[in-house]
C-alpha cells in the first residue's frame, strides 16, 4: 500500500475521483483491511488522535477505558450529527463509508467487542455501503435515529439504543463503564474512527506529518455564511481561521482575483511552503447548498467583508475577524483563547450582518431543541433567548443576561445549555459595540435584516423517538 | 379480657386511627401540590406527613389487636390480612384488611425508600386514594350500631370534607416544572 | 512506624438535574450550601455538585432524605 502524500486523507478518493468509493474501489486505493488486534490501542494512542466529535477526546485514552472494561464492549460510531450546520459527518458518511466502516471493525477487535453499531439519520445513503461489506470479524448494525440536536449527543445516543428514546441521561456512570445494555460503550465519531482506519493502516508517525503535536492530523470543516465556496472541506489541524475560511485581507470581488491569491493565504499541509500549483487541479466543484458541495478545496474567501466566524457550532463561539485571522485551530488554541473548538464549522457572518439578531436566533434554535429534562435548561435558554432577543430590538436586558449567563451553565446532566451559554457570552465579548448601542436603545439595521445564517426551526413538541 | 373495654377500644382506635389517616392524606396532598406558607415550609408539611401516618398505623395496629383479643366478634389475626374470610361483617370488615394490606405495602416502602425504585414508590403510594376511602366504608359497614351516635356521624364527615377539600385544591394547582415536563412529553401533567 | 490518622475527605453532595423538579426542601434544609435559582432549582458550589464540610453533614443527609424525588446524593469519595 503506497501511503498517501500530503493532500487530503480522508477525502483523498473524492478529491481525486469525484466518485463515491464502493468497497473495490476502497480496496484498491487504501488497501484490505489491516489484521490488528489490541496493538491497535497503542498505535492510536502514539499518534494522539483527538476525537472528531467536538469534545477533541484523546482517542487512545477512549480505546483503553473502554477495553479495561469487565464486559464485552460494544462500538457505537456517531455518525448522525445534530448540529444543522454541519455537514461533515454526512459527506464523509457519503464519499468514504469505507473508510468509516474500517474503523468501526479495528476499534471493535481492539477492543474485543462483538458488536459495531452505525449511528445515523433517517434515510442515509450508507446502507447500500454496508451491503457491500463481507468478511468483516464483527457484526455491522445499521440503526436509524431522530435528527434532534441533543440526540447525538454520547449519552443519548446510547439512551436511544437502550430505551428508544434520544434523550441524555444522568452521568456518570458515562458510556464507556456502562452503556448499550449495560456494557462498556465505545461512542466515537465517523470522522474520527475513518482517521483510525487510516492510522491502523499507515502508522502513528505517518498520521503525525499533518497537523500540529498537540493537536496531529486533518480536520474536516463545513464552512458556510458568505463563504464564497461553503462545503465541507479537509485541513490539516493548526491551519489558521483565515487560511481555513479562505479569508483574504481584502475584500473579494472578481473570480480573477481569487484567481490571483497570493499563496501564503493558501493552506500548506506539510507546515512548510505553499502548496504545488499542481493541488489546484482537483479545484472543481463547489455548490450552492452546503449540503451539496463536498471537496478538498480550498475556498478562495468570502464574498464581502466579514466581522466575526461562528466556529464550532451553534453552541460554539464567535471569533472576531480580523483580530483573530492568525489563530490556528487546534483545541488548544481555541481554549486559550477562550472559547472551544467543537465541531468542524466556520461561519462567515458578514459586516452588515448584526451578530446580535443572528445570535437570537441560533439561541431560540438551541432553546427549542432542550430535552426538556432540566430546569436550568428548561427554563434558562428561554430565558436568556427572550434576554438576547431584547437586547436586539434595543431593550437595556445585558446586566440580567450576565447573570443568568454565569448562573445556568453546568447545572443541567449534558452540555447542551453550556453550548448556549458559551454562544451567547461569545457575542456579548465579539459584538460589544452592538450590545453598547442596543442596550442604550440604538439598535441597528442589521436586526431587521433577512438572517445570514440559515437556522431551522426547533423540533419542539416532535420528541426524540 | 373485660368484654366491653376490648370492644370499645377497638371501636374507639379504629375512629382514631380513621381520623389520624384523614390527617396524613391531608399532608400528603398537601405535599404533592407543593403547599407552602410563612410558618409552613416544605420540610414541615412532609414532617407532619410521615409523622402523622406513623402514628395512624399505631393506631391501627391497636385497633386490630384489641378487635383480634376481644372473644365477641370472633375475628381471628388472619382476618386482619386476609379480606372477606371473617364471621363477623366478612366483606365490610374484608374493606379494612384490603385497606390494612395497601398501609403496610405504603409505610414499607417509604421506609426503605432510597432503595426503592421512585415509580415503584410512587405506584405504591398512589393506592393511598384508594385506601383511605375503603377505611372509611370499613368503618361505616361495621359499625352501624356507632352510627346512630350524632358525634361519630360528625366525625365520619369531617374527615371525608376535609380531603374532598384538599383534593379539590389540589387539581387545581400546577407547577411550571411538572407542565413542562409533561408538555415534552406529550402528556397531560398531573 | 507510626500510624497517621488522615483527616476525612469531606462528603459530595450531587444534584441529578434530570430528576430535580424544583420541590425546594433541599434549600429550606441545608441554607448554608443550597441556593435556589430563579425558577426554583439549586445551585451548589460548583453547580450541581458542593462539598460539604464536617459540621454540616448531618444536615445534609436530611436534605438527602428530604427530596421527593430522590435527586440530592450523598456521596463520599474512597479514602486511600
Amino acid at each position: 500500500m503506497t501511503r498517501p502524500a500530503s493532500g487530503p486523507r480522508l477525502l483523498a478518493g473524492w478529491a481525486e475521483t469525484r466518485q463515491v468509493a464502493d468497497s473495490a474501489a476502497h480496496v484498491d486505493r487504501y488497501g484490505p483491511l489491516p489484521v490488528l488486534g489490541a496493538e491497535l490501542i497503542g498505535m492510536v494512542r502514539a499518534a494522539g488522535l483527538l476525537g472528531r466529535g467536538g469534545a477533541w477526546f484523546p482517542t487512545g485514552a477512549k480505546l483503553a477505558a473502554v477495553a479495561a472494561g469487565r464486559r464485552t464492549p460494544v462500538v457505537v460510531a456517531n455518525g448522525a450529527e445534530g448540529e444543522p450546520a454541519s455537514d461533515k459527518d454526512k459527506a464523509l458518511l457519503t464519499v468514504a463509508p469505507h473508510l468509516v466502516v474500517d474503523g468501526m471493525v479495528l476499534a471493535a477487535v481492539a477492543i474485543g467487542a462483538d458488536e459495531a453499531i452505525l449511528c445515523v439519520h433517517r434515510g442515509s445513503a450508507v446502507r447500500a455501503a454496508i451491503a457491500q461489506r463481507h468478511g468483516d470479524p464483527v457484526a455491522i448494525r445499521l440503526v436509524e435515529m431522530p435528527a434532534r440536536f441533543v440526540a447525538s449527543e454520547e449519552s443519548a445516543l446510547v439512551n436511544f439504543l437502550n430505551t428508544g428514546e434520544a434523550r441524555p441521561t444522568e452521568t456518570p456512570p458515562r458510556p464507556y463503564e456502562r452503556g448499550v445494555r449495560g456494557r462498556p460503550t465505545l461512542v466515537d465519531n465517523v470522522e474520527t474512527l475513518a482517521n483510525v482506519a487510516l492510522i491502523g493502516r499507515y502508522g502513528a508517525d505517518w498520521f503525525r506529518t499533518a497537523g500540529t503535536p498537540e493537536a496531529p492530523g486533518t480536520m474536516l470543516v463545513t464552512v458556510g455564511g458568505v463563504a464564497v465556496r461553503p462545503g465541507v472541506r479537509e485541513i490539516p489541524l493548526g491551519t489558521t481561521l483565515s487560511a481555513a475560511l479562505g479569508y483574504q485581507r481584502q475584500v473579494v470581488h472578481s473570480p480573477a482575483v481569487m484567481a490571483g491569491a497570493p499563496p501564503q493565504d493558501r493552506i500548506d499541509w506539510n507546515s512548510g511552503g505553499p502548496r504545488e500549483p499542481a493541488d489546484e487541479r482537483s479545484n472543481s466543484g463547489g455548490g450552492n447548498g452546503a449540503a451539496d458541495s463536498v471537496g478538498a478545496v480550498f475556498g478562495h474567501g468570502v464574498t464581502e467583508p466579514v466581522s466575526a466566524v461562528l466556529v464550532g457550532g451553534f453552541g460554539g463561539n464567535w471569533l472576531p475577524l480580523p483580530a483573530a485571522a492568525d489563530l490556528p485551530l487546534t483545541p488548544g488554541a481555541l481554549a486559550a483563547a477562550g472559547g472551544a473548538l467543537g465541531v468542524g464549522m466556520l461561519l462567515a457572518l458578514p459586516a452588515r450582518a448584526c451578530g446580535l439578531a443572528e445570535t437570537a436566533r441560533i439561541l431560540r434554535y438551541l432553546a427549542g431543541e432542550s430535552a426538556m429534562q432540566c430546569g436550568p435548561c428548561m427554563f434558562g435558554l428561554a430565558a436568556i433567548v427572550d434576554d438576547v432577543e431584547g437586547l436586539t430590538y434595543g431593550r437595556p436586558t445585558v446586566e440580567r443576561l450576565r447573570y443568568r449567563l454565569g448562573m445556568v451553565g453546568g447545572r443541567g446532566a449534558c452540555a447542551h445549555p453550556d453550548g448556549a451559554v458559551r454562544l451567547a457570552a461569545s457575542a456579548l465579548t465579539v459584538f460589544a459595540d452592538d450590545v453598547r448601542a442596543h442596550a442604550s436603545g440604538r439598535p441597528c439595521a442589521g436586526a431587521r435584516m433577512a438572517p445570514v445564517i440559515r437556522v431551522p426551526a426547533s423540533g419542539m413538541g416532535l420528541g426524540w423517538r | 379480657m373485660n368484654q366491653p373495654i376490648m370492644w370499645y377500644a377497638s371501636r374507639a382506635t379504629g375512629l382514631i386511627a380513621l381520623v389520624l389517616f384523614t390527617t396524613s392524606v391531608v399532608f400528603g396532598v398537601l405535599e404533592s401540590g407543593r403547599f407552602s406558607g410563612a410558618r409552613w415550609p416544605r420540610f414541615a408539611i412532609a414532617a407532619v406527613h410521615r409523622n402523622v401516618s406513623l402514628l395512624s398505623v399505631a393506631f391501627l395496629a391497636v385497633h386490630i389487636g384489641t378487635s383480634i383479643i376481644d372473644p365477641f366478634a370472633g375475628i381471628g389475626w388472619l382476618d386482619a390480612i386476609v379480606p372477606f374470610g371473617s364471621i363477623y361483617h366478612p366483606f365490610w370488615l374484608g374493606l379494612g384488611a384490603v385497606a390494612t394490606d395497601l398501609t403496610v405495602a405504603i409505610v414499607v416502602t417509604s421506609l426503605l425508600r432510597p432503595k426503592v425504585r421512585l415509580r415503584l414508590w410512587k405506584a405504591v403510594h398512589w393506592t393511598s386514594y384508594a385506601c383511605w376511602p375503603l377505611a372509611v366504608i370499613h368503618g361505616i359497614g361495621t359499625g352501624p350500631a356507632d352510627f346512630q351516635l350524632g358525634w361519630v356521624v360528625a366525625v365520619n364527615i369531617a374527615c371525608v370534607v376535609a380531603v374532598v377539600i384538599a383534593l379539590g385544591w389540589r387539581v387545581g394547582v400546577s407547577h411550571p416544572d411538572t407542565e413542562a415536563r409533561a408538555r415534552a412529553s406529550g402528556r397531560r401533567p398531573v | 512506624m507510626a500510624l497517621t490518622r488522615q483527616p476525612a475527605p469531606e462528603p459530595l453532595l450531587r444534584v441529578n438535574p434530570i430528576a430535580c423538579h424544583a420541590h425546594g426542601l433541599c434549600a429550606e434544609l441545608l441554607p448554608e450550601l443550597i441556593d435556589l435559582d430563579e425558577w426554583g432549582y439549586p445551585i451548589l458550589a460548583d453547580g450541581v455538585r458542593g462539598a460539604v464540610p464536617a459540621p454540616l453533614v448531618d444536615q445534609a443527609r436530611a436534605a438527602v432524605s428530604a427530596c421527593p424525588t430522590l435527586a440530592l446524593r450523598l456521596q463520599y469519595p474512597k479514602r486511600i
